[in-house]
């Protein structure tokens, strides 16, 4: 029901909006949750475990009750708090949690079984037999419970994650933040005020409050007037600060387009990571509840909520409302309604000595025990000084007092402490570095201690900063006395709520103290009070205080849990901002790309390059097929294939040489200018790191080749050689992997080519390296092999490569060749015994690939000690074999090897299979393997299972080297 | 004989104006990395002098014209826009050129832009013109550099071009959706 004359809405931008598929009108300004209170509509949601029918409890991010599915174009977020979402034209919510409808919900049947579903009930009760825990009892406890559903499609909304830095972070733009960025911004810092709400002020725009002689609310509207002039000034509305951590940073969800239609390229949320010098926590503080029996009952909510309405929305919250409440603040709410026009009933003080004069019925020493209503409060039942009574009543604000909102202080590890005198815990000051928590955040509720807060913590942080506090003064505002008498729950025998988000009971916390779960931190977890979407923001000081009842210790010995980030949920779609499809990773594109998919090669990721699997031909129907001929191609033609990938180290210095022996296993100092070696380099565990060739190019000039799958690691590792090992050596070296192209170039006919685009052919040598023109460009030769054949490798300025490429197919075709994919290069390198990462996967020594010879006896290098240690040789280890299936059946990489005649049992097992391939040359399968002691075994027949892909055969272990053992081919 | 075609990183690829944000390629034209060797900062100091360069600190760049040279890393420059003295006496020199793409985004709101990709303070007290970092452009590696108030310099490895681009204008353009809601 609307007030006339009241609130902050504009009343004449009507918006049309669905709830449960009916249509309702609001006013700009609304937000769902003062929508539907202004149609009427009190039933919303229902409770997470006994479906029991709830209503709007507060008008904040704190809102346990009011949780509903907001759809938008086939999407649904689910737990969306109606006292924060705007209302914008065409919104559509739903309420969650309900089967069929929200009024009829046939799983309120477990509020009828409440007395046997009790805290710990799924504990004890699915606990045999095991075998039904995961198919029978998880599905089952999952559908019952949960609350809002997702779409079960993609999200395909924007999100956007950013940075921020200031001097001073205020956090909470009511009184105290407003005052304290004033404060500071007037003196120059730089200044983030960041607010959950979409309108700055906090509280004085949800109260009726002076402010020097003039409403707060103008006060509020001057104040943010001369924020958004300054430059020195970012207002951050509709930003939640979420987290606090180290060194100055913090997290905060913006709601940017949320309350909004969706629009195109707008971000739904953004997630700011803010890196403040000091920063303010002026977050003011929660009002708690009071537990009785019945107390969830839709109509009974905060009694700051009702002020919330009423004063921002122009909304009452009843028609004859009733106010329970343990301190002075709540009769506020009382006097405001009736000076609007809104009978109040009565309002009952649990204090037998506070002041009954009031312009209506006040009880003292008054408690409520009881209420009645199915689908909204009707009325409640009382007990009070003078007796027992019933009062008709359709809407009952509740106070127990305010908890300050100091969650942001214990983000890293703060404990707060109890101010017995508010019966609040309060912030422990510095517990987070930098964070001085000012206002009601530190449990000072007048609005003059608000202000003065505000000032004070602004010049402590401007000096703080190095920043003189120039002399300002806080308005004058009420001061107000807060007084309270702790009052957490009344006693009685019926279920009086907590935790209205989890449905947890005075007795469930008193059940978990007699099942032993006495501490804190277990209440919490045999309860689950506190683990829902609120975090507890409502209900942990009152469920403690229960505990410490139940457990006859005091408050402050009893504790509190960990508050930890977030403060308000935040989606993972925010904080995986611009991650969704190509976001996930860079793309990396080789020059020749184009001219790969031109010829409809299927592009395969190899680490973040994509590279091409195979170029099909017209009536290949599948990789194989062109893979073969690709195979086939190679060993009697020529191919060509993009080797740009593999990393490239340019290496200069005097002591270039040294740095080599130093990190590979084998010596460079004696390779001559315009010779390649192979290299094998190791970790400092003694475990292969890499291989490679390295390039003489000239005196003291190296150029060294790494795989592709390692080139950032070997440039990690070196860097750390050079710097923590011989930082003062004469040595420099830097990648050039990007700025060459570099294309193979294999087969017996790879010299014809090779001549007939050469301007001077270097008639190089196996494993030579020469300067030379490619067409006026000048470029490099090697003549290196990773296919057996004989092969070079030429590797031109990357912005020629696409050119060059072409050039070599075109000519390749000529003479009966073409490029070949990765699927071939595999193949070629497995019909050879080549290794790759598939077989150097980081669990292998040089021994294990026969390469113990490749470490110098003459030299140290890196990982050559710990090589040498027991363990890391001998005939217990596995060593690289070769394997060829017995009647030639297909083997698979991942398979393990047993003895013939061995049960295949983890406990027998031999080795296992790295790498295989359909070897055309030699019309079978082929595969590379770890066998125990397997140089030993050459000849022998072994069992190769792979559970997973149900192979089991029988294979001939041989030499890993199946083609040209002699390399007659690549030295021709 | 016919020539190789030379294409640069981000060929074909047209600048794009967004809420007063332009991206374009920036042809960068010769990049050659100067390491200067143990003791020889003199000696490269004296050879940078005729082109009216310096050696830049830490995080900075000099620029003299056309040139630029950014420090890139401990002991290390890019000379960026000329080429190289041949040799630099006393430093390991690398051909750069092709591996590296430039990127240039210009407007008001450039540092918004990219300090939604780049953890850094890029306001501009803090990082005048001038300011050069290597740094993280979301998940790349890359030169940045302030080459004006309202302008800075991206280079990113040549394969990653086209998600470096892609990358800012996704920037680009939630800035320019939040700029329409006013």
């Amino acid at each position: 029901m609307r007030i006339d004359g009241k609130g902050l809405i504009d009343r004449n931008t009507p918006l049309g909006f669905r709830f449960d598929g009916r249509d309702y009108i609001g006013l700009q300004g609304d937000t769902l949750s003062s929508a539907l209170m202004a149609n009427g509509v009190k039933l919303i949601g229902r409770s997470f475990k006994y479906h029991r029918p709830r209503g709007v409890l507060t008008a904040g991010s704190e809102e346990p009750n009011a949780l509903v599915e907001i759809h938008e174009g086939g999407q649904q977020t689910p737990n969306v708090r109606a006292t924060t979402q705007e209302l914008f034209a065409g919104l559509d919510a739903h309420s969650q949690n309900r089967f069929p409808s929200l009024k009829y919900d046939l799983l309120s049947v477990n509020d009828l079984a409440a007395p046997f579903l009790s805290a710990g009930f799924y504990y004890k009760t699915f606990m045999w037999p095991r075998a039904l825990w995961e198919r029978v009892y998880e599905p089952m406890i999952r559908r019952a419970a949960g609350l809002g559903k997702l779409s079960g499609k993609h999200d395909l909304g924007t999100y956007e994650q950013a940075f921020a830095f200031c001097d001073l972070l205020v956090i909470g733009a009511g009184p105290t933040g407003l005052i304290a960025a004033l404060t500071a911004a007037r003196a120059g810092a730089d200044v983030i005020l960041a607010d959950e709400d979409a309108n700055m002020g906090g509280r004085l725009l949800s109260e009726n409050l002076q402010v020097d002689g003039a409403p707060a609310t103008d006060w509020a509207d001057a104040a943010l007037t001369e924020l958004k002039a300054m430059p020195n000034v970012r207002l951050m509305p509709r930003t939640t600060v979420t987290g606090a951590y180290d060194h100055g940073t913090y997290g905060a969800l913006e709601r940017v387009g949320l309350h909004l239609p969706a629009r195109d390229g707008l971000p739904r949320e953004c997630f700011w990571r803010i890196t403040a010098s000091q920063a303010i926590l002026a977050s003011g503080a929660i009002e708690r509840a009071i537990a009785f029996e019945n107390n969830d009952r839709p109509g009974i909510m905060m009694a700051s909520a009702i002020r919330t309405y009423l004063h921002r929305y122009g909304v009452a919250a009843g028609k004859r409302v009733t106010i329970f409440a343990n301190n002075d603040d709540a009769r506020r709410t009382a006097r405001d309604l009736i000076a609007s026009g809104v009978q109040v009933a009565a309002i009952l003080d649990s204090r037998p000595d506070a002041s009954a004069i009031e312009d209506c019925p006040v009880y003292l020493g008054a408690t409520v025990t009881g209420t009645t209503g199915r689908h909204a409060l009707r009325s409640i039942t009382i007990a009070h000084a003078g007796g027992n009574a019933q009062i008709e009543t359709d809407c009952l604000g509740l106070s127990g007092g305010w908890n300050p909102s100091l969650h942001l202080t214990c983000h890293m590890n703060g404990r707060p402490v109890w101010n017995a005198d508010i019966a609040s815990f309060v912030p422990s000051p510095g517990a987070v570095p930098g964070l001085t928590a000012a206002g009601a955040a530190l449990g000072h509720f007048s609005t003059q201690q608000c202000l003065n807060d505000g000032v004070s913590a602004a010049n402590a942080a401007l000096s703080a900063l190095g920043r003189e506090a120039p002399a300002n003064r806080a308005p004058v505002a009420e001061d107000t006395l807060y007084s309270l008498q702790p009052l957490w729950a009344v006693p009685g025998k019926g279920r009086a709520w907590l935790d209205f988000a989890n449905d947890v009971t005075v007795k469930d916390v008193r059940l978990s103290v007699q099942e032993g779960f006495a501490s804190v931190e277990h209440m919490k977890r045999y309860t689950t009070q506190g683990m829902a979407p609120d975090q507890g923001k409502n209900s942990n000081v009152a469920a403690l205080a229960v505990l410490a009842d139940a457990t006859g210790r005091g408050i402050p010995e009893t504790g509190i849990t960990t508050f930890r980030p977030p403060f308000v949920p935040v989606s993972i779609a925010a904080m995986g901002a611009g991650g969704r499809g190509a976001g996930f990773a860079p793309q990396r594109f080789m020059t020749s790309d184009q001219a790969s998919r031109d010829r409809g090669a299927p592009m395969i990721e190899a680490g973040l390059w994509y590279r091409p699997s195979y170029f099909p031909k017209p009536g290949e129907t599948t990789w194989q097929q062109a893979c073969n001929r690709e195979v086939n191609m190679v060993r009697s033609a020529v191919g060509i294939a993009d080797v740009s990938t593999l990393g490239k180290i340019d290496i200069q210095g005097q002591d270039a040489a040294r740095f080599l022996d130093f990190v590979y296993s084998n010596t460079f100092s004696t390779l001559p200018v315009g010779r390649v070696r192979y290299g094998l380099m190791l970790r400092e565990d003694g475990h292969v790191l890499d291989d490679g060739t390295t390039a003489c190019l000239a005196e003291n000039h190296y150029l060294l080749t790494t795989t592709t799958a390692a080139a950032g690691l070997v440039m990690r590792h070196l860097d750390f050689v050079h710097q923590a090992y011989c930082a003062n050596w004469d040595l420099r070296f830097i990648s050039v992997t990007e700025a060459w192209a570099q294309f193979a170039i294999a087969g017996p006919k790879a010299r014809a080519l090779l001549t007939s685009m050469l301007d001077h052919d270097p008639a190089l040598p196996f494993m030579g390296v020469a300067p030379i023109t490619v067409q006026g460009v000048a470029a490099r030769l090697f003549r290196i092999s990773f296919s057996g054949e004989e092969g070079y490798e030429i590797a031109v300025p990357a912005r020629h490569g696409e050119a060059l490429f072409r050039d070599l197919l075109a000519r390749a075709e000529t003479i009966g060749g073409g490029p070949y994919g990765m699927e071939a290069l595999n193949v070629l390198r497995i019909e050879k015994g080549f290794i790759t990462h598939a077989e150097i996967h980081g669990r292998i020594t040089a021994y294990d690939i026969g390469m113990d010879k490749m470490v110098s006896a003459k030299k140290d290098c890196i990982g050559k000690a710990c090589a040498m240690r027991p363990g890391m040789t001998g005939p217990e280890r596995e060593q690289l074999v070769g394997l060829r299936p017995i009647g030639n059946v297909p083997i698979s990489a991942g398979a393990h090897l047993f003895k013939t005649g061995d049960p295949v049992h983890r406990t027998h097992d031999q080795g296992y299979v790295t790498s295989v391939g359909y070897s055309p040359s030699l019309s079978t399968w082929l595969g590379l393997a770890f066998l125990k002691n397997g140089r030993a075994r050459h000849g022998e027949t072994i069992r190769l299972v792979d559970h997973l892909r149900g192979i089991d055969c029988l294979c001939t272990v041989s030499d890993p080297v199946f083609l040209d053992k002699e390399g007659t081919k690549l030295r021709a | 004989m016919p020539e190789l075609i030379a294409k640069s990183p981000l060929s074909g690829t047209l600048p794009i104006t967004l809420g007063g944000l332009r991206l374009s390629e920036l042809v960068l034209g010769p990049i050659t990395s100067i390491a200067p060797f143990p003791g020889q900062d003199k000696a490269v100091a004296k050879a940078l002098k005729p082109l009216g360069l310096s050696f830049p600190a830490a995080n900075t760049f000099t620029s003299a014209a056309e040139a630029k040279l950014v420090w890139t890393a401990r002991s290390q420059a890019f000379l960026i826009g000329i080429p190289a003295p041949d040799p630099i006496p006393g430093a390991a020199q690398t051909d750069q050129s092709d591996g590296w793409a430039g990127l240039r985004i210009e407007g008001p709101t450039a540092c918004d832009a990219l300090m939604r990709l780049y953890p850094l303070d890029l306001r501009l007290q803090s990082f005048p013109v001038g300011t050069a970092a290597r740094a993280p452009l979301n998940h790349m590696q890359s030169i940045l550099m302030r080459t004006a108030p309202y302008a800075f310099d991206v280079l990113v490895f040549r394969s990653m071009a086209r998600t470096g681009w892609h990358e800012i204008e996704a920037a680009m353009r939630t800035l320019s959706a939040r700029a329409a809601l006013g």
